[in-house]
């Protein structure tokens, strides 16, 4: 029995990570039909010109980075009570997702930013929000990365995500106060959304896209890690 | 509960009396406090920014870098002779074990705030008399919000290769609310400005450190036990 689990494990492994690149495959193929709808069939923003076409990559990323670290926390807090290695696995093949987003969602609001506003960057509630985030979600990787012990770096690791997960309506509250200029939700808001039809439908698609891509590489990154959890174990005997 | 505290208080003196029999790091910090300070001053085009422009976030900034200092040291000293498995041994519940350090490293970085402020008054032609009971509020507030969160850190970064660069990388960002709210109040008060008029900031503060001291409790034995 013990000598076939850690072989179980990792065939459970391979099939999770051969699902994620499936699935990560068919979202990037479905990623450049967004790009093409976006660029030729919605119509060009009067004030802002070309430059509102990001706007169909920014917001999508930047609703998945926070989507998936929130999920993070709320994984993180299931592992301290239920110590399972593989909520701790998942953390973290989610935070290293939710770090690829919010870099997406990092480089491509300056891009937007030079035209628009004249500036690259601003510092306004929303953006230091999500580029603290980003901070924080970097130092949990390299925590995880400076210990060697796998039940330590799970412990560690899910204690920092879950005050992570409790700062962010404390940054986003100060950083509010301090000022903004970030444009207004368009979409997620008490009122009906204020966006032209085409524009909703490409960015609703967007976000469906960007949501399948987050979950293949979860789901990829998840079973290498289950895969090396498996390796290591057989290794140490 | 008065158990824990009276834990709480024994670990805390533990620590303090450690600190003034050698003294170093105490002196360490105050002095890297005061250069910090000293560098801030020369870090401003004198012709175009007046001292008080800048004394807000030299004050915060020189109190960040020290309460730093101070908690990369706190549980750095429990790992030498491997002092933090004696006082896990200790028959007292691991939350007595995190208000004690709590408290001890609030004491080390609150004298030095406490130093710094005056030199601070100075460097930067501060009228700091005036609205003494409103900064050392802000200052308290503040302070425990982001050692409390720090005090959980430091306990975890000691077992990493690079702890000293790690704290601060893990730290920073859960500064930025209590910094924010510390300079902004600290600026309008030494505008002059009346304390009810940053009552919203200070509420902030204050709530900030309710939860994270709340939290920290909660989660810290998850951080010291096997």
């Amino acid at each position: 029995m013990t000598g076939t689990a850690p072989s179980r494990e990792a065939a459970a492994a391979a099939r999770l990570t051969r699902i994620g690149m499936r699935i990560t495959l068919v979202s990037l193929a479905a990623l450049a039909v967004v790009y093409v709808l976006a660029i030729w069939r919605t119509p060009t923003e009067a004030a802002q010109g070309f430059a509102q076409k990001i706007f169909y990559l920014h917001v999508p990323a930047a609703w998945c980075a926070l989507l998936i670290f929130s999920v993070v926390g709320i994984v993180s807090a299931l592992y301290l009570w239920l110590k399972d290695a593989r909520l701790d696995h998942f953390a973290a093949a989610a935070a290293e997702t939710g770090v690829a987003f919010s870099a997406v969602m990092l480089t491509s609001g300056p891009l937007w930013g030079k035209p628009v506003w004249g500036a690259w960057w601003q510092w306004d509630a929303r953006l230091t929000l999500t580029l603290f985030l980003f901070f924080l979600y970097v130092g949990y990787l390299s925590l995880r990365s400076a210990l060697h012990d796998p039940a330590e770096r799970a412990r560690f690791s899910a204690v920092v995500a879950i005050l992570g997960l409790v700062l962010v309506p404390f940054v986003h509250l100060s950083v509010y106060l301090f000022r903004t200029i970030h444009p207004l939700p368009v979409v997620l808001k008490p009122s009906a959304p204020s966006l032209p039809g085409s524009m909703l439908e490409v960015l609703l698609l967007s976000l469906g896209v960007h949501m399948l891509l987050g979950l293949g590489f979860v789901l990829a990154r998840y079973g290498i890690a289950r895969a090396e959890a498996a390796r290591l174990e057989v290794s140490d005997g | 509960m008065g158990d824990v505290i009276r834990a709480a208080l024994i670990v805390a003196g533990k620590d303090l009396r450690a600190e003034l029999r050698s003294r170093t790091a105490l002196v360490s910090a105050l002095v890297f406090a005061a250069l910090i300070l000293v560098v801030f001053s020369f870090s401003r085009d004198p012709a175009r920014l007046a001292p008080a422009d800048l004394a807000p976030s030299a004050l915060w900034i020189t109190f960040a870098f020290a309460a730093m200092t101070a908690l990369n040291r706190a549980f750095s000293v429990e790992r030498e002779h491997a002092a933090l498995d004696a006082l896990l041994l200790a028959p007292v519940p691991r939350e007595a074990i995190y208000l004690g350090k709590l408290l001890g490293n609030l004491a080390f970085v609150f004298a030095v705030e406490a130093v710094t402020l005056p030199l601070f008054a100075i460097f930067f032609n501060a009228r700091i008399v005036g609205v003494l009971g409103g900064l050392v509020l802000t200052s308290a507030l503040a302070t425990i919000g982001f050692v409390a969160v720090g005090t959980v850190f430091s306990a975890m970064t000691v077992r990493t290769r690079f702890a000293e660069l790690m704290l601060p990388v893990l730290l920073l960002p859960f500064m930025v609310p209590p910094l924010i709210g510390a300079v902004q109040v600290t600026a309008r008060l030494l505008a002059e400005r009346p304390l009810s008029e940053v009552a919203g900031w200070l509420r902030l503060l204050a709530v900030y450190d309710l939860i994270f001291v709340t939290i920290c409790l909660l989660v810290f034995p998850s951080v010291v036990d096997e």
